[in-house]
């Protein structure tokens, strides 16, 4: 089914009534394993981040990581989460070549953060509630590579090749309650809050989550319902869509296509779906028809965590600012209107103007030079903006070279290149490339007297009075001193040589 | 001078710290007798012959050197085949394991390495530790020394047979559900299943996680002891290991004395089903304990008579879970990869082949009972049982220190007995099976022969978690009376093989 065959989106909600549900994976920036003492770092070597226990040898035992069950209680807690005082793992058992032990250790009836909501705010700037039902512990499977078919899908390979070393990264699981009254803004809101919920994640440290690196991932569950009914759908749950764009398209797509088979009288199947980049549609997965059956049964490999409830005051106490509240008062702060603050969050430049302010430059220059230059940049090269080989310490300190005089805006460009360059330090880089700006007067004064010489009909106009068209005489100068003169000082020494007073 | 085979392993380390004969010596002994006999027992999957000569070594040159040597430096061990062994096969008696060299060691392996054991090689064993005679061994029977014909009792069968047969002083089982105390009793000789916990099982390929636990087995209490402190201890690679002191179990086992302690007799371990002989030599076992100045009450744990079926839900549910793991895909057996097939078709044929009738049976009886919709009714009641259990247990402890009963309701019976009737076969584990479920300690040893029969009866005596040291306290007091009153040791009668 394609997006043209759809029941137009306007139509679709005028007869239906959206339901969403979201499942959000985030792998933790844990150093270590959930289970074992393996490291995490992505881009290594396959299978040369495993060991006895992340490959599911016989007899090899999990221990749970510290830091994965405190960022777990964190998370619960910056979504006004209850945090359970008791609460076991649990085994999930299904078979799958890439899960080494074939159970997933998971938690099941006894989360370990459990309802709370995250507010997120929409784009005209009004606020929706999303409640979440639960956030709960788990562990990646390894990777599976389908190697001899066409799509890389397992359908036509000849053969697989399984890398385990993604196999026991600490995952948290963020499962949201049914999302009704959204209307036709459902895919705004899913959009939104699988944002906000980034930036929460960001904003404790806790992992980069980063959609295109897999660290979080996003599945979108959807039905439909006849306007002014109660009972939800049958819904369809679309795996894997992983970017913000992504989250709302899919949803959008699943209203169209729901609309489209229940108005010509046909019924939905309860399956997963696969989301394409390229069109924006789904196609059918796996058909699930409740029948799956995991037979959960409380780990007993390891012990109950109960995490206590001062260690848990602690952690929510000593929780940094959220996003939300964070960029109300930035927002204020920096003096943006709405608009402006969009654009800096959705250049993902937040972080680094405010690290660049907290290394002494104005809010304004920050705010310039990651929103011109550097977000120019990023786009064009299609990287984060944050990444950029240069530092919010750096470009601190191209701003304060241009508010000693020592740089003007144009060199300072060039200083900003050379540094992106990794020619190195602004400071070196001026002395480099030799481009501090002249205010020596002596220097100046032979530019000066040449500009005067070469354009006496100008200097004539200036003597009688029309101090204006010292402008055409500063240009000569710079021309000159190829940029590097201070225009503001060559003034001064025009305006002194021809007697006039500024 | 005794041969060095009949050596207990106390006589053994102290010969070999004393320089009156050398480890390797020692080993080769064993060696010998295992090349002697063991056609026969079958206890042993696998001999590491080069392996128990270069421990053997190390540990002679370690004296050389004037080191001080560990309490069981040199002293001859044969491992069960379900814990981990680094560069040496491990097959848990399955087909599934065939030619597996795992890449590391159980820390049960490495204390034993560290204390200067020598690990002559592993043992036989019902597949996956699910039998109570190791004939469900996919590599063949274990005979009983005491009789070829006869099973030496299961899962831990061959390390039970290896130290009745004089091929090795000291050996390692593990117990679900009565795999050391059941294949002890029936062997004459004694094994302990430990408090839950206080053996690490890293490295113990799982049978049923919350019920396993590996143990010391050997010919005598103190002996036992021994092997007992030397494995005993908190492991921070198992989660569920206890972090406390190992209770005094070497001292207790010396004391001989059990003047003043109360002993309950489990009123629910009698009556229909029990051998006539071994009912007779428990009643002796009770009235020397009585002679020997305890005092004795009779006790009653009336949901006892539910853990044999609460046992058979939750052990084969987690095992369901445990035995998952051997897909083909990463180590172990692979049948009918022959590029045609999925992985799951590769993933089904191996199972088929590779696992025997008993663990198929346990596995689909676990699934069925983790299944939704059954989950309440078999995991969850089965579970309420299991606190039913430990609470009869907390009750009888208020009220005295040790619980003694048989240990099997029979003696050995004959191979090919109950193979075809697995009923008949749990209940080799009825008296065995509560302190599983309840996590605590107990410990079976050899009290006489059955008249009709002249086999091996064992007592069982049950102490409170952490409270290992009653079972040795009690254990060697019966056990120097025994020997006293008949003047040599039980297995000294055992026919020459």
């Amino acid at each position: 089914m394609s997006v043209k065959n759809l029941v137009s989106y306007e139509d679709a909600l005028a007869s239906f009534d959206p339901v969403m549900g979201l499942e959000v994976h985030v792998e933790l920036g844990t150093k270590t394993k959930m289970f074992c003492g393996c490291s995490t770092e992505l881009g290594a070597e396959p299978n040369s981040q495993v060991c006895p226990t992340c490959l599911g040898l016989p007899g090899s035992l999990p221990v749970v990581n510290a830091i994965g069950v405190e960022s777990a209680v964190k998370i619960g807690l910056a979504l006004n989460c209850e945090i359970a005082e008791w609460c076991r793992f649990a085994r999930k058992n299904y078979f799958y070549p890439d899960m080494p032990k074939n159970f997933q250790t998971s938690q099941y009836d006894e989360p370990i953060a459990f309802n709370g909501y995250l507010d997120v705010q929409l784009e005209d700037g009004s606020t929706f509630r999303v409640e979440i039902e639960r956030a709960h512990m788990e562990e990646d499977t390894g990777k599976s590579s389908h190697v001899g078919g066409a799509t890389g899908r397992i359908h036509g390979a000849t053969h697989s090749l399984l890398d385990y070393n993604r196999a026991g990264i600490p995952l948290i699981e963020i499962v949201t309650k049914p999302i009704e009254g959204a209307g036709e803004r459902a895919p705004e809101v899913a959009r939104a809050y699988v944002a906000e919920l980034r930036e929460v994640i960001r904003s404790l440290g806790v992992s980069e989550a980063r959609m295109d690196k897999g660290q979080m991932r996003c599945d979108v569950n959807l039905s439909l319902r006849p306007n002014g009914t109660e009972t939800f759908g049958t819904r369809s749950e679309t795996k894997n869509v992983n970017s913000l764009r992504s989250v709302e398209r899919a949803a959008r797509f699943e209203i169209q296509r729901h609309a489209t088979v229940l108005t010509d009288g046909g019924t939905i199947v309860q399956e997963t779906r696969h989301f394409h980049e390229e069109d924006g549609s789904t196609t059918a997965g796996r058909i699930k028809d409740n029948a799956e059956d995991y037979r959960y049964f409380p780990e007993p490999d390891l012990v109950p965590i109960a995490p206590a409830r001062a260690w848990v005051e602690e952690l929510r106490a000593a929780l940094p600012e959220l996003p939300r509240v964070r960029r109300a008062r930035l927002q204020a702060e920096w003096g943006l209107t709405d608009k402006d603050m969009q654009s800096v969050l959705n250049a993902g430049a937040v972080e680094p103007i405010q690290e660049t302010i907290a290394a002494g430059a104005p809010a304004d220059q920050a705010r310039k030079w990651w929103m011109g230059e550097l977000a120019r940049r990023a786009n064009e090269t299609g990287t984060e903006l944050a990444e950029q080989p240069i530092t919010p310490a750096q470009v601190a300190r191209v701003a304060a070279l241009v508010a000693e005089g020592k740089l003007n805006d144009k060199l300072a460009r060039q200083v900003i290149e050379a540094v992106l360059a990794g020619e190195g330090e602004p400071d070196a880089v001026v002395e480099q490339r030799g481009l501090a700006v002249v205010s020596d007067d002596s220097a100046l004064g032979a530019a000066v007297d040449q500009a005067i010489a070469e354009n006496e009909a100008i200097a004539a106009k200036i003597r009688d009075g029309k101090v204006a068209a010292v402008g055409a005489l500063v240009g000569a100068v710079m021309k000159t001193t190829r940029g590097q003169a201070d225009a503001a000082r060559v003034k001064d020494l025009i305006l002194e040589k021809l007697g006039v007073s500024a | 001078m005794t041969e060095l085979i009949r050596y207990t392993a106390a006589e053994t380390a102290a010969a070999v710290a004393k320089g009156e004969v050398s480890a390797v010596e020692v080993a080769q002994a064993h060696l010998d007798r295992i090349g002697a006999v063991d056609k026969k027992v079958n206890a042993f999957l696998h001999v590491d012959t080069e392996g128990a000569l270069s421990a053997a070594r190390a540990v002679d040159e370690k004296r050389a050197k004037g080191e001080e040597l560990g309490p069981l430096a040199g002293v001859p061990l044969a491992l069960k085949d379900v814990f981990t062994t680094k560069g040496v096969p491990t097959t848990c008696g399955s087909k599934i394991l065939e030619g597996w060299i795992p890449p590391y060691d159980a820390t049960l392996t490495t204390r034993l390495k560290d204390a200067g054991v020598v690990i002559l090689g592993k043992t036989n064993m019902d597949e996956f530790a699910m039998g109570s005679s190791t004939e469900n061994s996919a590599y063949g029977p274990t005979g009983n020394p005491w009789d070829l014909s006869r099973i030496p009792g299961g899962s831990g069968g061959g390390s039970a047979a290896a130290l009745a047969a004089f091929e090795a002083p000291l050996a390692i089982g593990t117990d679900t559900g009565g795999s050391i105390r059941q294949p002890g009793a029936v062997t004459g000789t004694v094994g302990v299943k430990p408090t839950y916990g206080s053996v690490s099982r890293y490295g113990l390929v799982a049978f049923s996680s919350s019920l396993d636990q590996g143990g010391p087995c050997a010919r005598t209490v103190l002996d036992a002891a021994l092997l007992h402190e030397a494995i005993a201890g908190h492991d921070p690679l198992d989660s569920t290991s206890i972090d406390a002191p190992v209770p005094a179990v070497v001292e207790a086992a010396k004391l001989r004395d059990v003047r003043g302690m109360r002993i309950g007799v489990v009123k629910e371990f009698s009556g229909e089903g029990y051998q006539a002989g071994v009912m007779q030599r428990f009643d002796e076992s009770v009235e020397l304990l009585r002679e020997l100045g305890a005092e004795v009450v009779e006790v009653s744990c009336p949901s006892f008579t539910l853990a044999l079926p609460a046992y058979y839900l939750i052990a084969p549910s987690e095992a369901s879970s445990n035995l998952a793991r051997f897909d083909a895909m990463r180590y172990g057996l692979r049948v009918g990869d022959d590029g045609s097939r999925s992985a799951e078709e590769v993933t089904a044929l191996t199972r088929e082949a590779g696992f025997g009738p008993e663990v198929k049976r346990r596995i689909i009886l676990g699934t069925y009972a983790l299944s939704s919709g059954y989950y309440d009714a078999y995991y969850g009641s089965a579970q309420k049982v299991r606190t039913l259990i430990s609470r009869d247990f907390d009750a009888a402890f208020a009220g005295v220190d040790v619980l003694v009963s048989p240990t099997t309701p029979t003696t050995a019976f004959p191979i090919g007995e109950r193979a075809d009737d697995p009923m008949a076969m749990y209940l080799a584990d009825l008296c065995t099976i509560p302190s599983n479920l309840a996590g605590n300690a107990a410990m079976s040893l050899p009290v006489g022969l059955a008249p009709e029969d002249n086999l091996p009866v064992g007592l069982q005596i049950i102490a409170p978690a952490m409270a290992d040291d009653r079972l040795y306290r009690v254990g060697g007091a019966v056990e120097a009376a025994l020997n006293d009153k008949w003047g040599h040791t039980l297995l000294e009668e055992a026919p020459a093989l």
